[in-house]
């Protein structure tokens, strides 16, 4: 190191990812396949939902409702979110602990749309050779034409996934014919223009420094790993031997020649390296940059079906595999995040499946507490917020108990009708006698009872507030 | 040079700075990728057109004031019309941006117009026109009403009534609470101090305060009751026959719990309630107790939304 000053930056090395077919390859595509179906698609599905929007998936903002499906989430449920957030973040550190980067390999966006973008790049520029042909090439009218059309596809691409994206926080219909003829709000064309500019910069361009040099996951994922956790490695003994790798050569066809020599399996294609979109060698060992892709078995396992050796050169193992010891898959960890995790996913859907059509709550007007009235009552005043949270039209009943001669007096309103959706504030007047038990009683505590009459069947709401009089504090 | 650091870092091998302190203490070199300090350095750019679209930096006694502007709809004083604005960019012409645009705004108006076009007993039967008066008067009454008769309405005794009882002076219908705020009020009640002599006072204030149930039937209640429905006082005239009051007078009733008018709670015991009530009786009302007209101060909208919060308040009984 002494004859070279340290750089303290780094050129990027070009990576031109070979294409391979295989297992993992077909998982890829077909988690690639299902998660654009879902997310390419998902906008455009409609939902019959008398009274409110007909998007299944809509993300209603200004409205502050979110609607997913058959759910209506108002702004007082939103701590669902947070449950799901949770939950997700569970099953990262479950599935982490237990099979590694699963997350990154198969199913991140960033990974999915790379994919996608190194397909396009693939088709109209061609194999690895040829792409680096081009790339190394003058600029004459072929790499023009390749370099462009590959840019243009990546755009279009680009420019619809962050239209959908848009789509997901309004009518998905209007907002493409009224971003196609330049009158949509602002806001979506500013979210849409930053979609298409992030995922053109990400996936076109930035690749596998996103997740090598931005991403907090790829570095925080070690610390859930341990010798159990499947990861992708080289088996470093059937692949070296004991005197290295070594290419296909004059005495060196067969297993068995080679076995004889003391030379691995390993023929040094190089193969797995080419593949690589992160442009890796696994040989050397577990390394922060892989992402579980697996496409270096598929390449490795391609070679040896080809060679009619066994596969599993490159295979999924563990650390504790490696140095010959037993995978314990059913630790404490994996026990502990499983239980949270079940845990978790129960306590949100058992908040989801009891909530309430309507909420209700009451609050006592402070200025004045109470006010004397002519015979000598006291008459206390409160404000009632009522929500219905359905889509439908309900009817809600408001009445007191828990005081006797208790009157309420709400100008006819006890009994209200609710637009679907609709929040209302109405004013509650309550006077009681003095003494009205003739015991000597003192009433500082009444309960309003809220109970739907029509539209919907759940439990009466009880709040209990006080009932200030003269009398309190003497 | 790259391919090597690659290598070395992959394989373990970490390169360091080259330097050596202490004889032993050496520093890991794990170089930044080039694109990310050319980011830093678009970052610093970015900063630097923030200066020129952004208030910014100040200059002598005035500021950069930026290019960026906002445009906002304003409503002339003097000649209520609707007129489109420009200002540059600051974070209050961002909120006249809102005010103007926002779709609250509408729902206000749209509102407004609801009310406006609404007579009192279509406002009182319908929920959401209820709550809307009841928000905005909240507002028209904190700034023109609650000077006098405070915040909740629950006034001053003995000199700005109580708005949240059920004793309306001048009625509790929303025509009468309409005419009040339209009109104004001047109660009035003559001084009967030089009409009636001492003694007679406190007949006549013994009888008011049984009519109140504060305190038992006397002789003396009985001499100030002849005066009370005689020619002598004349109290009736106002109070009514059966001391209930005439709201069309402002004339107070007397036979309920509430002391609209006089501040007799305000005293502990008998006899300094009576004495109280004595020198109201021997002084009177007059140019003491007046309500302003507000037809000329508000609009009829404000007006009719002020009179429903004002009854509601209360609860509009009598």
């Amino acid at each position: 190191m002494s004859e070279e000053t340290a750089q303290l930056y780094q050129k990027r090395i070009q990576i031109y990812p070979r294409s391979v077919k295989g297992r993992f390859r077909n998982l890829k595509t077909a988690a690639l396949v299902l998660a654009y179906v879902i997310y390419y698609l998902l906008p455009w599905l409609r939902w019959d939902r008398p009274n409110a929007p007909d998007q299944a998936v809509l993300y209603d903002l200004p409205g502050r409702h979110f609607y997913i499906f058959g759910l209506t989430i108002q702004v007082q449920d939103i701590f669902w979110l947070a449950g799901a957030l949770i939950i997700f973040a569970i099953l990262l550190f479950f599935v982490t602990g237990l099979a590694g980067r699963v997350w990154c390999g198969y199913f991140c966006f960033q990974t999915l749309w790379t994919d996608l973008f190194m397909m396009v790049e693939h088709w109209v520029q061609g194999e690895r050779p040829a792409r680096m042909r081009l790339d190394k090439g003058p600029w004459n009218r072929e790499k023009f034409a390749k370099k462009g059309g590959t840019y243009a596809l990546w755009l279009l691409i680009a420019f619809w996934t962050g239209l959908t994206f848009t789509m997901y926080w309004t009518d998905a219909p209007t907002l493409v014919v009224d971003t196609l003829l330049g009158r949509a709000p602002y806001p979506a064309y500013f979210t849409t223009f930053l979609l298409t500019a992030t995922t053109f910069v990400m996936a076109g361009l930035a690749r596998e420094q996103v997740c090598t040099y931005m991403c907090p996951y790829a570095r925080f994922q070690s610390a859930m790993f341990d010798h159990d956790t499947l990861i992708v490695s080289y088996n470093q003994r059937r692949g070296d031997g004991e005197k290295g790798r070594a290419k296909l050569g004059k005495g060196l066809k067969t297993r068995e020649e080679r076995q004889a020599q003391g030379v691995g399996d390993c023929i040094e294609c190089g193969y797995c390296v080419q593949v690589c979109p992160v442009g890796i060698d696994i040989r050397k060992g577990l390394q922060y940059q892989c992402i579980s892709c697996a496409l270096c078995i598929d390449a490795c396992d391609t070679i040896m079906d080809n060679l009619q050796w066994p596969r599993g050169l490159i295979r999924y193992t563990s650390e504790n595999a490696l140095s010959g010891k037993k995978t314990n898959l059913i630790k404490a960890k994996t026990i502990g995040y499983g239980v949270i995790l079940v845990a978790a996913i129960a306590m949100l859907t058992w908040s989801i499946l009891t909530r309430s059509p309507y909420t209700a709550t009451v609050e006592q007007v402070r200025q004045p507490l109470y006010s004397q009235l002519t015979d000598g009552s006291t008459r206390n005043t409160y404000e009632i917020k009522l929500n219905n949270k359905l889509t439908a039209p309900m009817t809600v009943g408001i009445g007191i108990e828990g005081a006797t001669g208790a009157i309420l007096d709400m100008d006819g309103m006890e009994r209200i009708a609710l637009e679907p959706q609709e929040r209302i504030k109405l004013l509650a007047r309550v006077q009681i006698a003095p003494d009205p038990t003739g015991k000597g009683e003192h009433i500082d505590k009444i309960t309003f009872v809220i109970k739907p009459l029509e539209g919907v069947t759940a439990e009466p709401i009880r709040r209990r507030v006080p009932f200030s009089t003269p009398d309190d504090g003497r | 040079m790259s391919e090597k650091m690659h290598e070395q870092q992959s394989t373990g091998a970490v390169q360091t700075t080259g330097h050596a302190w202490d004889g032993d203490l050496q520093e890991y070199n794990n170089p930044l990728p080039r694109w990310w300090l050319w980011c830093f350095y678009g970052t610093v750019v970015f900063s630097v057109l923030y200066w020129f679209i952004y208030p910014s930096w100040p200059v002598g006694q005035t500021w950069l004031k930026g290019f960026g502007s906002v445009s906002y709809t304003v409503t002339d004083k003097a000649t209520g019309q609707q007129k489109e604005q420009d200002y540059r960019w600051n974070t209050r012409s961002l909120l006249l941006e809102d005010l103007s645009d926002a779709a609250n705004n509408k729902q206000r108006k749209d509102m407004m117009a609801k009310v406006q076009a609404a007579d009192y007993e279509q406002v009182l039967k319908d929920p959401k026109m209820m709550e809307f008066a009841r928000s905005v008067g909240k507002g028209l009454f904190g700034d023109n009403c609650a000077a006098c008769h405070g915040r909740g309405g629950q006034g001053v005794a003995g000199l700005y009534p109580n708005l949240t009882d059920d004793d309306w002076l001048w009625g509790g219908d929303m025509a009468q609470i309409h005419q009040t705020l339209v009109q104004g009020r001047n109660g009035f009640m003559p001084a009967f101090g030089q009409v009636l002599k001492p003694e007679q006072l406190d007949d006549v204030a013994e009888y008011v305060l049984t009519l109140a149930s504060e305190t038992r039937p006397s002789d003396a209640s009985e001499r100030g009751k002849e005066i009370f429905h005689g020619q002598t006082g004349g109290c009736y005239y106002c109070h009514g026959a059966d001391a209930k009051g005439v709201p069309s007078q402002g004339a107070a009733n007397l036979t309920d719990k509430i002391w609209a008018v006089a501040d007799v709670p305000a005293q502990k015991n008998l006899p300094d309630k009576k004495t109280a009530l004595k020198n109201f009786i021997s002084s009177g009302v007059n140019n003491t107790r007046i309500m302003p007209p507000w037809k000329d101060r508000l609009s009829p909208t404000d007006i009719k939304l002020l009179a429903v919060y004002v009854r509601q308040l209360g609860g509009g009984k009598q």
